[in-house]
C-alpha cells in the first residue's frame, strides 16, 4: 500500500463536483457529474486491481486525527472493497439514466446525487465509530430531496416518510455508540471490533443497533417506507436507493452487530430468522398482486434483503458469502430492474402494469434485456442471482433447515411475481396505440443496461472474482462468531459430511474448510 | 477594592460605553445612527477585548458576590458577539425609526448579562438579571406605534415579574435557610441534610429561571413575545439573553446546588424531557416562521438541559458547546428571515409564503435549509456535534432513559423543520414576490459565514471548542 490517500480523493472528488454542478448551468452539470463519476469509477478499479487479496485486513488505511474526539480514519477491507465498487459502478449510470428524464434544476439534482456518492463511500470506508455515523445519516438529506423534489406525485408524503422512518431507527444507534465508545474507550472500529463487550451489555446495543439496521434493510414490518419511496421517487433515485442504500443495513449487520456482539447475535438469532422467514413469504406474496411496476419491484428487495439477513445469521462461511453475493447481485440487479421501468415510463409516463403489453414486438432489445434481469432476479443458474441465493440458503440450511425450507419458497414465489410481471408488460398482444408508438432503446439506455447485464452475467459465470476480496473477512467473522455459534440442526444427518463439502469447494474453486462444520 | 476594578474592565467598558452612547443619542439625535451605532459597536469589541485578556484569570471580586473566570469568560464572549451583530442588522430594519435607544439598551442588557453569566451571589445574580429584563421588555415594545410588539412588551413584563417574583421568593427561601446569599455557602449548607424549605427553595429559583431560558412549563410567553417583538430584537431575544440565562442557571445549579444533585436532578430533567417533547409538538402547525422559530428555541434549551441535568463536567462542556452552535445557527436563522422581504419592502413571516424560495432565491434557501437541518441535529451538519456531547454526557451519568427519551422525542423536532425545507424546496412557488434584498453586504456575509461554519467546517474546530469548552467548565468543578 503506498501512502497515496486515494480513499479521501474518492471521497473528494465527488464532493468537490457537487459544489460545481450547483452554480453550472444545465448541460454543463450534467457533463461535470459524469465525469467526476466516471473518475471515481476508474479510481476504484485501480483501488481493486491493487487490493492485496490475502494481504492485512484493513487495508489503504489512512489516518488524521483531525476531530479531537474522533479521526478522519479510513480503510477498507474486501466487504467494503465489493460495495464501494458498487457504489462507483452505479453511479455514471444513474447519472447516465437521468440524462433526459430530468428537466428542472439540474444542477442541484446532479449536485445532490454527487454528494450522495461521497457519502456512500464514506460510509463503507469509515474505520471511526462517529465518521461512520455521521456518513451513515448523512444520507438521508441528499434522499430527502431526491424523493421530495424530483419524485412522483405523492412524493412529499414518501420524503417525510422516508426521513423520518429512518432517522427514529438511527437515533438509537446513536445511543448505543455513545455506551460503546464509553465501554470500550474508543471510537476505532478495528479495535471494537475485537472488544469483547460483557454479555448482558451486548444485548441491549444489539437491540438498539438492530432497529436502526432492520429500518435500513428494509426489514418487515418496518419495511413500509421502501415502496412508498421507491414509487415516487425518480428513476435514478430508485436505482441508487435499491442498489445502494438498503447495502446499508446488511453492512452495518456483518460490520457492527456481528463481529462487536457475537454473544447478542447467537441469542437473538431467532428474532432475525423469524422476521425474515415472514419476510419472504409475506412481501413476496404482496408483490404478485401489485399492479404498480416499482412497488413490485420494492417489494421484491424486501425479500431479497430477507434472504440476505437469514444468509448473515446462519454464522457460517456459505451464509455469508451467500449474502454478500445477493448483496452485490440484487445492487446491480434491481438498479437495472428500476432502469428498465424507468425506461418505459419515460415513453408513457405511467407505472400501471396493465397500461403495457406486448412491447416484445416493437421493442425486442428491451424485451430482452428486461428478461436478463428477470432471471437474474429470480436466480436463474448462469445469472448473479443464482450464486448468491444457492450459497446462502447452502448455509441456512446448514443452520436451521426450517428456515431455509421457508427461505426457498421466497425462490419460488419470486419466479412467480417475476414472470408474472414479465408476461403482463412484454409479452402478449400489442394493442394499445401509444404502446405501439414507443421506440425501442436508445444508445443512452443501451449504455446503461449493456454494463449492467454484462456484471450480472460475469458474477452468475465466474464469481471468483467478487468472492475472492471478501473471503478472508468471511473467515474472520466467521471465527469471531464461532465461540457463541449455536449447533445447527442440519448435524442430524452426521453421515454425509464429505460430500457437502466437496461440493463447496467445487464451486468456490478453493478451500476453506474452516467454514464447514 | 481597586484590584477589583481592575478585574471587572469588560463591565465598566460596557457601562461607560452605554452611557455615552446615550449621551450621543440625546445631543447628536436619533438621526445620526452611524455615530452612536458604531459607539456601540465599539463598546461592545472593547468589552470583549477586555475578557480576553482577562483569560486565565479565575478570582472572585467584591467580597465574593463577583466571579472573574473562564465560563464567565466564555458566556460573556457569546453574549457580546450575538449582541454586536444584533446593533449591527438593526438600522436596515428599523429604516428612519431607528433610535438611539436601541444601541444603549442593548449595551445595558449585555451588562446584566454579563453580571448574570459570573454572578456567584443571589444577590448579584438578580441584579444581573433585572438589569437584562428590564432593557429587555422596552426591547420588546421598541416600535411603540406597532401593536404586536407593544403587546409583547407589556406581555414580556408582566410575565417577566411574575417568573421574578418566583425567583425572588425561592432566593428569600434559600437565604432564610442557608443563612446566606453567597453560593458556596449555600452549598456547603446543601451538602448537609435536606429540608423542606431548601427544597421549596430549589424549586422556586429553577422556576425562575426556568422561565429566563423558557424551559416548559415555563415557555408561555416565548412565542407571542418572538412574533411581536421587531426581528432584529427577536434575534437578540433568542440568542445573548439565552447564554447569559443557562450559563446562570448552570452556575447556580452546578455551584449554588451541587451537593443537593438529587434535589434537583429530577426538576431539571422535567424540564429537559418537557421542553424537548413540547417545543417540537408545538412547532408542528405553526404558520409564523417567528413562531416557530420560538418553539424551536424552547426545544433547543430541552437539549442543553440534558447535558446539565448530567451534571458533570463534561454535561457542562456540552451545554457550552451547545450554546455557541445553538447562537450561530439561531442568529443565522434570523437574519435569513429578516432577508425575506416583499416587493414593497415589507417582511415576510408567514411559511406559505416561503413556497418555492430555493427557485427565487437559492442561495438563501440552501443557508436556511442548512440552519434547519442543524438545528433538527442531523449530520454531517455541525448541529450534530453538541447533541452528541450532551447526550453522552447523559449516557456516561448514567441516565440512560433520559437519553433515549430525548433523542426519540428529537426525532417529532426533525419533523418541522424538514416540513419548511419542504416549503421550500418541493412546493410550488407562490405568489409572494422575494426579490433580492440589496444593499445588506453585512447580513449576506455573517448568513454565508455561518451556514459554511454549520456545514461541515465546523468538525475541524472541536479540538479547539474542547479546549475552550473544557477550561471554562472546569471552573464550576
Amino acid at each position: 500500500m503506498s501512502g497515496f490517500p486515494i480513499l479521501s480523493l474518492m471521497l473528494a472528488i465527488p464532493a468537490v463536483a457537487a459544489i460545481a454542478c450547483l452554480f453550472a448551468g444545465d448541460k454543463m452539470a450534467r457533463w461535470v457529474a459524469f465525469g467526476a463519476t466516471l473518475v471515481t469509477f476508474v479510481l476504484g478499479c485501480v483501488m481493486w486491481a491493487q487490493f492485496d487479496i490475502g494481504g492485512p485486513q484493513w487495508q489503504f488505511t489512512e489516518r488524521a486525527d483531525l476531530f479531537g474526539r474522533f479521526s478522519w480514519a479510513l480503510g477498507i477491507d474486501g466487504m467494503a472493497l465489493m460495495l464501494i465498487m458498487l457504489s462507483v459502478f452505479l453511479m455514471p449510470l444513474c447519472i447516465l439514466a437521468s440524462w433526459d428524464a430530468i428537466k428542472s434544476r439540474v444542477g442541484l439534482y446532479m449536485a445532490m446525487f454527487l454528494v450522495m456518492e461521497t457519502i456512500m463511500i464514506g460510509v463503507f470506508c469509515a474505520q471511526d465509530l462517529l465518521l461512520f455515523y455521521i456518513f451513515f445519516e448523512a444520507g438521508l438529506i441528499p434522499m430527502y430531496f431526491i424523493i421530495g423534489i424530483w419524485g412522483g406525485a405523492n412524493r412529499k408524503y414518501a420524503a417525510y416518510k422516508f426521513f423520518l422512518y429512518t432517522l427514529l431507527g438511527s437515533v438509537l444507534m446513536l445511543i448505543a455508540m455513545i455506551a460503546m465508545i464509553a465501554e470500550a474507550g474508543t471510537t476505532d472500529i478495528p479495535t471494537l471490533l475485537n472488544y469483547d463487550f460483557p454479555v448482558e451489555m451486548q444485548t441491549w446495543l444489539w437491540l438498539a443497533f438492530f432497529a436502526s439496521l432492520a429500518v435500513k434493510m428494509p426489514m418487515w414490518p418496518v419495511h413500509t417506507w421502501l415502496p412508498d419511496a421507491h414509487v415516487q421517487a425518480p428513476t435514478a433515485g430508485s436505482m441508487i436507493l435499491a442498489g445502494v442504500l438498503l447495502k446499508l443495513g446488511a453492512y452495518g449487520f456483518i460490520r457492527f452487530m456481528m463481529p462487536m456482539f457475537p454473544d447478542a447475535s447467537a441469542q437473538l438469532m431467532w428474532i432475525v430468522f423469524g422476521l425474515s422467514m415472514v419476510a419472504v413469504v409475506y412481501t413476496s406474496l404482496v408483490a404478485l398482486v401489485q399492479s404498480d411496476m416499482k412497488k413490485l419491484i420494492a417489494y421484491s428487495s424486501v425479500a431479497h434483503m430477507a434472504i440476505v439477513t437469514a444468509g448473515l445469521f446462519a454464522f457460517n462461511q456459505q451464509g455469508i458469502e451467500g449474502a454478500l453475493i445477493i448483496m452485490l447481485s440484487h445492487g446491480v440487479v434491481s438498479a437495472a430492474l428500476f432502469f428498465c421501468v424507468g425506461v418505459i415510463y419515460d415513453r408513457l409516463h405511467t407505472r400501471e402494469i396493465d397500461r403495457y403489453g406486448g412491447l416484445a414486438v416493437n421493442m425486442p432489445a428491451y424485451a430482452i434485456f428486461f428478461m436478463l434481469f428477470t432471471m437474474a432476479s429470480i436466480g436463474l443458474p448462469g445469472t448473479s442471482g443464482f450464486v448468491g441465493e444457492f450459497l446462502s440458503l447452502a448455509g441456512i440450511y446448514e443452520a436451521s433447515s426450517w428456515v431455509a425450507f421457508v427461505c426457498t419458497t421466497g425462490i419460488i414465489l419470486g419466479a412467480a411475481y417475476m414472470l408474472y410481471l414479465y408476461r403482463r408488460v412484454v409479452f402478449g398482444e400489442l394493442t394499445k396505440d401509444d404502446v405501439k408508438a414507443m421506440p425501442d432503446l436508445n444508445p443512452r439506455e443501451w449504455a446503461v443496461l449493456a454494463p449492467l447485464a454484462a456484471v450480472a452475467l460475469w458474477m452468475g459465470v465466474y464469481p471468483e472474482s467478487f468472492l475472492a476480496p471478501m473471503r478472508g473477512d468471511v473467515t474472520t467473522v466467521v471465527a469471531r462468531l464461532a465461540p457463541a455459534k449455536p449447533a445447527g440442526d442440519a448435524h442430524l444427518a452426521a453421515g454425509k459430511p464429505q460430500p457437502a463439502k466437496a461440493q463447496g469447494e467445487a464451486a468456490h474453486g478453493s478451500s476453506h474448510a474452516g467454514g464447514v462444520q | 477594592m481597586t484590584a477589583d476594578l481592575a478585574l471587572i474592565w469588560p463591565e465598566l467598558i460596557l457601562t461607560i460605553g452605554g452611557l455615552i452612547t446615550l449621551m450621543l443619542g440625546t445631543f447628536l439625535g436619533d438621526r445620526q445612527v452611524g455615530i452612536y451605532q458604531l459607539s456601540a459597536l465599539l463598546t461592545l469589541a472593547a468589552a470583549a477585548a477586555a475578557v480576553v485578556a482577562l483569560f486565565g484569570v479565575d478570582a472572585t471580586v467584591f467580597s465574593g458576590t463577583l466571579s472573574v473566570d473562564g465560563f464567565g469568560g466564555f458566556a460573556k464572549l457569546l453574549i457580546y458577539a450575538a449582541s454586536f451583530i444584533c446593533i449591527l442588522i438593526a438600522p436596515r430594519f428599523f429604516t428612519g425609526g431607528m433610535r438611539a435607544e436601541y444601541p444603549t439598551l442593548i449595551l445595558f442588557a449585555a451588562l446584566g448579562m454579563g453580571i448574570m453569566a459570573s454572578s456567584r451571589d443571589l444577590m448579584t445574580l438578580y441584579v444581573g438579571l433585572e438589569l437584562n429584563s428590564l432593557a429587555a421588555y422596552v426591547l420588546a415594545s421598541f416600535m411603540r406605534t406597532d401593536e404586536r410588539s407593544t403587546e409583547a412588551g407589556l406581555k414580556y413584563f408582566v410575565l417577566g415579574a411574575l417568573a421574578s417574583g418566583m425567583l425572588l421568593y425561592g432566593i428569600s427561601l434559600l437565604y432564610g435557610f442557608t443563612g446566606t446569599t453567597d453560593f458556596s455557602g449555600i452549598a456547603a449548607r446543601m451538602g448537609g441534610e435536606m429540608n423542606i424549605g431548601l427544597i421549596f427553595g430549589i424549586v422556586f429559583v429553577l422556576a425562575g429561571l426556568g422561565f429566563k431560558i423558557s424551559a416548559v412549563p415555563f415557555h408561555m410567553w416565548t412565542p407571542d413575545v418572538y412574533e411581536g417583538a421587531p426581528t432584529p430584537v427577536t434575534t437578540f431575544f433568542a440568542s445573548a439573553p439565552k447564554v447569559a440565562a443557562m450559563a446562570l442557571m448552570t452556575r447556580v445549579v452546578i455551584d449554588a446546588m451541587g451537593p443537593a444533585i438529587g434535589a434537583w436532578q429530577q426538576i431539571i430533567i422535567f424540564l429537559a424531557l418537557a421542553s424537548i417533547i413540547l417545543g417540537a409538538v408545538g412547532a408542528i402547525g405553526q404558520k409564523n416562521i417567528k413562531r416557530l422559530l420560538a418553539y424551536s428555541s424552547i426545544n433547543n434549551v430541552g437539549f442543553m438541559l440534558i447535558g446539565l441535568a448530567a451534571g458533570t463536567q463534561a454535561g457542562v462542556e456540552g451545554v457550552l458547546t451547545y450554546l455557541l452552535v445553538y447562537v450561530v445557527t439561531t442568529i443565522g436563522a434570523f437574519l435569513v428571515v429578516l432577508q425575506l422581504r416583499d416587493a414593497d419592502g415589507n417582511y415576510i413571516e408567514s411559511i406559505p409564503a416561503l413556497a418555492g424560495l430555493s427557485q427565487r432565491r437559492p442561495g438563501l434557501a440552501a443557508a436556511m435549509a442548512v440552519f434547519l437541518f442543524s438545528l433538527a441535529g442531523i449530520p454531517p451538519l455541525f448541529g450534530f456535534w453538541p447533541k452528541y456531547l450532551v447526550f453522552e454526557a447523559a449516557v456516561n451519568a448514567n441516565l440512560l432513559p433520559l437519553a433515549i427519551a430525548g433523542i426519540v422525542a428529537s426525532v417529532i423536532g426533525a419533523f418541522y423543520y424538514i416540513a419548511i425545507i419542504k416549503t421550500m424546496y418541493f412546493d410550488d412557488n407562490s405568489d409572494t414576490e422575494i426579490p433580492a434584498g440589496g444593499g445588506a453586504i453585512v447580513e449576506d456575509a455573517v448568513i454565508t459565514a455561518s451556514a459554511l461554519w454549520l456545514s461541515v467546517i465546523g468538525y475541524l474546530f472541536i479540538p479547539m471548542l474542547a479546549v475552550v469548552s473544557a477550561s471554562a467548565a472546569a471552573v464550576l468543578f
